[in-house]
Formats: structure tokens, C-alpha cells, sequence
């Protein structure tokens, strides 16, 4: 029986390389990358997420609140939910200020609760990358 | 909290921009690769929108 090849386990980064990055990317779009002293990225980071977090308040997009059920409720409501968090401070301050608001039928409403989600997609993928710049995978 | 109102072009054309522009700045390694990469991912949105649009008024009839 042929030897199967050794594959070399790499050690998983220090969490205290990486962490502060990662938690300051979440909670201020932007802000990993001007801790790891990137402030380019990182006003083009905070800008897109800002302006499209903000567009979707002003065109009155829906927050997600997690609800279960059936597979396409959980997934849609659930992973919204996560995509509107994703937005860490600015999801946050306009819950706590009362910008939430409810479902209302609408393109313009509509548009708005996507822009929502896809801000907060955008910054977990900034927060990927901040992730990435940390632990020395990418410059 | 002011009103916003746009068409489904404004709203997809500022998607496009933002979306490509963070896609951009977290895909490649060189400033270079980084605006290329933006630019391009910004037209395929185009060619996508503009293209599902006709396909979706010539299915209409």
C-alpha cells in the first residue's frame, strides 16, 4: 500500500496578532486597516460602507431581525441578520436610535434593506483582509 | 433622516461603484492590480445590469 505524503499542519496565528484588527474592522468600518497602518484602503473601506450603510437608512431599508422556520426563512432572515451586524457600530447606533425600520413593500424600501446587508458584507470582507494583512499572508 | 428616492438604474449603478471599489481595495496586491481589478469588476456589473435589463424586457414581450 503506496505511503500517503505527510501534509505539514501550519500553527494557527497568535490571536493577539490578529484580533485587534479584526474586532476594531468590525465595530468601525476602515478602522483594521488604519491600525495596521493602511489608512488608503482604509478610507476607501470606510467610505463605501458608510455611504451604502447610509443610503440604505435614507432610502427607509428594513433591518433583519433572525427568525427560523423553514430552510429559505432561516437562511434569508438569519444570514440578513448577520449581514446587517456585519456593519458592527453603524448597525449598532441605528438600532439603538430608533433609524430601524419596519418591512414595507417598495423598490425604493427594497433597495434599501440590500444595501443594508451588502454594507455589511463588504466590511466582513474588509475585515478578511485586515485578517490577512495581520497574520503576514498578504502585505 | 432625509428621503431617498432612486430609480432602479441610480440604485444599481451606486451598488456597482461602492461594491467594486471594496472588492477592489481587498482582492489584489498592487495599487495597480487593486484599480484594474475595481474598474473591471465595475463594468462586468454594468454588462450584467444593462444585459439581465433587455433580457428581461424582451422576455416580457
Amino acid at each position: 500500500m503506496p505511503e500517503q505524503p505527510k501534509t505539514e499542519k501550519t500553527p494557527a496565528p497568535p490571536l493577539n496578532s490578529w484580533a485587534p484588527a479584526v474586532a476594531l474592522g468590525w465595530l468601525v468600518p476602515g478602522a483594521g486597516h488604519f491600525l495596521l497602518k493602511r489608512p488608503g484602503r482604509g478610507a476607501l473601506i470606510a467610505a463605501s460602507v458608510l455611504v451604502m450603510f447610509l443610503f440604505g437608512l435614507m432610502m427607509r431599508g428594513a433591518m433583519f431581525q433572525p427568525q427560523t422556520g423553514d430552510l429559505l426563512t432561516t437562511v434569508i432572515y438569519v444570514g440578513g441578520f448577520i449581514g446587517d451586524l456585519a456593519s458592527g457600530l453603524l448597525y449598532l447606533l441605528s438600532v439603538w436610535l430608533g433609524y430601524s425600520q419596519p418591512d414595507v413593500a417598495g423598490h425604493v424600501h427594497d433597495y434599501g434593506t440590500k444595501f443594508l446587508v451588502a454594507a455589511g458584507l463588504l466590511n466582513i470582507l474588509a475585515m478578511v483582509d485586515a485578517y490577512e494583512i495581520a497574520t503576514g499572508k498578504k502585505d | 433622516m432625509p428621503k431617498m428616492n432612486l430609480s432602479h438604474f441610480e440604485a444599481a449603478l451606486i451598488f456597482a461603484l461602492f461594491s467594486s471599489i471594496v472588492l477592489g481595495v481587498v482582492t489584489k496586491r498592487t495599487d495597480r492590480d487593486r484599480l484594474r481589478y475595481g474598474v473591471r469588476t465595475f463594468l462586468y456589473f454594468m454588462v450584467a445590469l444593462v444585459g439581465l435589463g433587455w433580457l428581461m424586457y424582451l422576455g416580457h414581450g
